[in-house]
């Protein structure tokens, strides 16, 4: 099986114009050094230079794959991302990892619950988030292929549902359903998969989708799912503002489609930290809990 | 050596270049202060050092500046219009939206390598072009023009640590030394000094000169080949400088004039101190 650090080994291998970076995060590309010699650059725990000095490589041609914790690439460096990448649109692509839920047990300097919204908000930047690690390197060479910044959210479990080939900027249709439809993204399908199986097992008729790329957005997929589903529901790790459900109420309204629209976010707070499986539970995004959500949604 | 007919030749040169930058401190205004006093580093650089001309501007062997305090870029269009690479035309379009010069540089403008204005940003650009530069095995240099006020900013320092681990021995970070950032003189507000030993304790061969003198200028830009790391050129200037009615002035940061000021300062620029000037009459807005 292709896993994140072999595929990135094997793309740079093949293409010089690939560098890999790290802020001295090197959970995933351990091995790299090696492989890469002078093409494998860590700056120590400076968001900040990295992110200009990725700047500066993308400037001479290169394309600089980034590696951070998703809290400090985002935010320590935010202005390194959104003036020297983001304004020179230049092709810096940014490896987000343990974004969301996935910081588990770090507590909140580590939560990185607002990073879809204010990456999105950079003209020009991509933003994905793949459900888990197929997902990743089924999306991953289109993401590195394009001359744009991009934002991934690293996401490296092993997958539960077998994918459908990555058509960049679509959204990937999982199952169909009447009574609602699951809109989601990264970590959070997981339990959107079993929290179906549930639902189904119960009598609903549930749709999901795994979102795969928030910006682009697909939204030719959300035009026609209105039509056949009676309602969305959102479900992400992230802050209720500025995220997937944002996105989608931007989408609606500007389209003028009018449809019953529910969420499960984080709502102006952080989340408890813990054991990955305990924080689920206390903050009611364990598939039984989803359960419960969305069968009252779909009750009113 | 520099002999006298170069060191003249460099003098009228940014005398030149200060008579394109006068101008645009009206009808909007400019940095005129930080401008004037990068001048002749820049000068200098532009003029005798760098391995820059119109034919290889993006060029991949080029060498690189890059303008990290921004404010000064009218000093980059005096330049850039007396090199030929812009019409000097075109700067009667300051602060025009039909064109491209404004208070920051950008890279519509031919010659600037990069956009700035955000201070503490391009130290880590500079790095990221000197790396790749060695990767490729080239030749070429990256320079990196900061102002003293930006060295509040901790990404430079951050930068600092990075340049010396990496051993980017070409790579030279200018600081132009005038001592006041926009309100005030750097030592009332975040003392800098002294900026030798600290430049010297992050790893990096550290020179200090008057910014105003080509001849020390080429001496120190002569000193920088062979050194096993970054270096430091501290350039010790004067905010204002060519203009004795706003030198060294606190409040002659940015500066917006009527027209008959500029004409007064033009003849003041011109024809030396003494002109008929009275520099307390000179509004800022």
């Amino acid at each position: 099986m292709m896993t994140y650090e072999k595929l990135l080994e094997k793309t740079a291998l093949e293409d010089d114009r690939f560098i890999v970076m790290t802020a001295e995060n090197r959970a995933l590309v351990r091995n790299l050094p090696a492989s890469l010699g002078n093409r494998f650059i860590d700056t120590g725990i400076t968001e900040q230079t990295m992110l200009g000095a990725a700047a500066g490589l993308a400037l001479r041609g290169r394309k600089p794959v980034v590696h951070a914790l998703s809290a400090f690439l985002t935010m320590r460096a935010f202005e390194f991302i959104r003036t020297s990448v983001g304004i020179a649109n230049l092709p810096v692509k940014l490896s987000s990892f343990i974004p969301g839920v996935l910081s588990d047990g770090n507590g909140p300097t580590h939560q990185a619950i607002e990073d879809i919204s204010i990456m999105r908000g950079i003209p020009g930047m991509e933003v994905f988030a793949p459900a888990d690690e197929e997902d990743l390197v089924e999306m991953l060479p289109q993401i590195w292929a394009t001359e744009n910044p991009s934002y991934v959210r690293i996401n490296t479990r092993p997958a539960i549902v077998k994918h459908k080939p990555y058509v960049f900027g679509k959204a990937e249709h999982i199952f169909k359903g009447k009574d609602c439809t699951i809109l989601t993204y990264g970590f959070m399908l997981e339990e959107s998969v079993k929290a179906h199986q549930l639902l189904s097992d119960l009598g609903y008729q549930v749709g999901l989708v795994n979102l795969r790329n928030l910006k682009p957005f697909d939204g030719d997929l959300i035009s026609k799912l209105a039509t056949q589903t009676s309602c969305f529901i959102t479900i992400e790790d992230h802050f209720l503002t500025g995220g997937l459900f944002s996105i989608l109420a931007e989408y609606l309204v500007k389209n003028q489609i009018l449809i019953p629209t529910h969420s499960i976010a984080f709502e102006d707070r952080w989340f408890k930290p813990g054991r990955l499986s305990e924080v689920l539970i206390h903050e009611g995004l364990d598939a039984k809990s989803l359960v419960e959500k969305i069968q009252k949604f779909i009750q009113k | 050596m520099m002999n006298e007919e170069k060191l003249v030749q460099l003098q009228q040169f940014a005398k030149r270049v200060r008579n394109h930058i006068v101008p645009m401190a009206s009808d909007g205004g400019c940095f005129l202060g930080a401008s004037l006093s990068a001048v002749d580093l820049l000068t200098y650089l532009y003029v005798d050092h760098l391995n820059l001309h119109k034919g290889n501007l993006r060029d991949e062997n080029r060498d690189y500046l890059f303008l990290s305090k921004g404010h000064d870029v009218p000093a980059l269009y005096g330049i850039f219009a007396e090199l030929g690479w812009i019409e000097a035309d075109r700067l009667k379009n300051h602060l025009s939206t039909e064109d491209h010069i404004y208070w920051h540089p950008n890279r519509n403008i031919p010659g600037v390598e990069f956009h700035s204005g955000s201070l503490g940003q391009l130290p880590s650009v500079s790095i990221g072009v000197a790396m790749d530069i060695i990767i490729r095995g080239g030749e070429n240099r990256v320079y990196c023009v900061m102002g003293d006020g930006e060295l509040n900013e901790g990404s430079c320092w951050e930068a600092f640590l990075v340049a010396n681990a990496y051993k980017l021995d070409n790579l030279t970070f200018i600081i132009d030394r005038n001592n006041f950032q926009a309100n005030m003189a750097t030592e009332d507000l975040i003392p800098l000094e002294s900026l030798v030993e600290k430049f010297e304790s992050f790893g990096m061969m550290t020179q200090r000169i008057d910014g105003h003198d080509f001849m020390a200028l080429e001496k120190a830009f002569s000193n920088i080949k062979g050194q096993t790391g970054a270096q430091v050129i501290i350039c010790d200037t004067v905010r204002g400088k060519g203009l004795p009615s706003i030198e060294a002035r606190a409040d002659r940061w940015f500066c917006n004039f009527s027209q008959p000021e500029i004409q007064e300062l033009l003849v003041e620029l011109n024809e030396g101190f003494g002109a008929n000037l009275v520099a307390e009459t000179l509004v800022v807005r």
